[in-house]
């Protein structure tokens, strides 16, 4: 029995390796990799370091191939081909988010971003993006932070200038509440004003 | 009453028009509710009976084909509305536009989880890198200079290119007007109109004398001997003597027409399966 105890927490401690260190260009561990790593029970080993990972605000993420989530329990082969992130469990205070390089205004402009994109099913031309971001952004930011959000992995452009979900929002975003969310802010008001000012007329600085 | 042949002409101005609407929709520049796939269908019918020529029932499958994705797109539409992500674009657009920075930014830490990653020497790497670096060998040792023999510089005559093949035995302008003459007696032997088969110029014996009179084809048209006729749909392509050079090359914006001289092709141009 302790025996067994032993394997689990060895295996547990490689998969927290292979999680949270960077092994490819993008970060996150394929299925099959942890397969290949840990054996076949490695569901039950990533179920074990996420219970222990709740304490410390963190999960296991598992990000489903083409966004298609199984209804029921996913099987093995599902399990293979989906990928698996370390992310944050709660939320972000707007102070925090400037700890982790992001000034308010591209924050919202991706917020406003995806929110946009799910709303046209998806996909949305990026000339639309860019007038709805020209609103409230200076119209030199608007293009320039559109290409960011595509460095980081936020989103896509296909050849036709057409905007997509790319694969960080799928592990970082939920859907879902956003839109709920969003369409229940008109009672939410938040005070953030102070952290406005602050950032107002600060020199931007992207943690590239 | 049309006549026939004015009514298929019709049928297909009209199918033509339907594959360019849906196509359109593929494209997700017009609402695929625009269609009204009732009666399209009934086009479609209407005309099917007309059609005996394999293009024109190529035509009918390629409308039915591009239609058949528009009812995708449309189910998807319909499942797409059903489900719980569903919201009004409209609606929401407006809520974006409405919503203060703040607000959005509220909204979206909510829904809003980070990755985690690291990035951290550890001690176990640096030594093995260190163990590496002991075992590499320096860069002299990995790739030693290439020996390349030295060899004296001299001067080469006229003659030693042409043996070398590197010069033809005819000053080139030369050649060039001696192949613009052979031309326009091949047209007057062979042509019509003034001009012949592209192929039944440059086709020679062997191989290596069409790529040769292929390229020296390419010049007489290049500094305004000759010309292309190009027939796209018969794929026949004809070259045209002119019978003064043109003067004014350079004048016009040139455009480049690859044409390929391979060994398949002058095989069935020797076997006469290319004219």
């Amino acid at each position: 029995m302790r025996k067994r105890r032993g394997v689990y927490a060895s295996k547990v401690k490689r998969a927290t390796h292979m999680l949270f260190y960077r092994r490819h260009q993008k970060p996150g561990v394929k299925g099959w990799e942890l397969h290949k790593a840990l054996g076949v029970d490695y569901p039950k080993v990533l179920g074990i370091l996420d219970d222990y990972l709740k304490s410390l605000d963190l999960q296991v993420k598992t990000v489903f191939e083409e966004e298609k989530t199984p209804s029921g329990k996913p099987s093995v082969e599902e399990l293979d081909k989906a990928r698996f992130y370390i992310t944050l469990q709660g939320e972000l205070t707007p102070k925090e988010t400037k700890m982790i390089g992001w000034r308010i205004d591209d924050l919202a402009g991706l917020a406003v971003t995806i929110s946009y994109i799910i709303s046209k099913k998806g996909q949305a031309p990026r000339k639309d993006v860019e007038e709805l971001l020209g609103e409230k952004l200076p119209g030199w930011k608007v293009g320039l932070n559109i290409d960011r959000y595509i460095r980081y992995g936020y989103l896509q452009q296909d050849d036709n200038e057409q905007l997509y979900l790319d694969w960080r929002t799928r592990a970082e975003v939920d859907e879902k509440a956003l839109i709920d969310l969003l369409l229940r802010s008109e009672a939410q008001t938040t005070l953030l004003s102070e952290n406005t000012s602050e950032e107002e007329g600060a020199e931007e600085q992207e943690g590239e | 009453m049309p006549s026939k042949k004015k009514q298929k002409k019709l049928g297909k101005e009209k199918l033509q028009r339907i594959i360019e609407m849906c196509m359109a929709i593929e494209n997700h520049t017009v609402d695929p509710f625009l269609l009204d796939i009732d009666n399209i269908i009934s086009v479609i019918k209407e005309y099917f009976p007309h059609w005996k020529q394999p293009d024109e029932l190529n035509l009918d499958a390629e409308t039915i084909h591009h239609l058949a994705s528009v009812i995708k797109l449309q189910s998807e539409w319909v499942k797409h509305r059903s489900t719980s992500l569903y919201t009004d674009p409209f609606l929401l657009e407006e809520k974006i536009t409405q919503a203060s920075k703040e607000e959005m930014i509220s909204v979206f830490l909510k829904a809003w989880h980070p990755l985690v990653e690291l990035e951290q020497l550890s001690l176990h790497s640096l030594a093995e890198a260190t163990r590496y670096w002991k075992t590499l060998l320096p860069l002299k040792e990995r790739w030693p200079e290439l020996a390349v023999p030295e060899v004296a510089m001299g001067i080469t005559s006229r003659d030693e290119l042409i043996r070398e093949r590197i010069f033809g035995d005819k000053v080139f302008s030369e050649e060039l007007e001696c192949y613009w003459q052979e031309l326009k007696e091949k047209v007057k032997e062979k042509g019509r109109d003034g001009k012949v088969l592209y192929w039944d110029f440059i086709g020679a014996e062997t191989y290596e004398e069409t790529v040769q009179r292929a390229l020296l084809a390419s010049f007489l048209i290049t500094y305004g001997y000759a010309t292309l006729e190009i027939y796209p749909l018969e794929e026949e392509i004809f070259i045209k003597p002119f019978e003064k050079a043109l003067a004014k090359i350079g004048t016009q914006q040139s455009i480049s027409i690859p044409i390929a001289v391979t060994y398949e092709n002058w095989q069935k141009w020797k076997r006469g399966e290319l004219d």
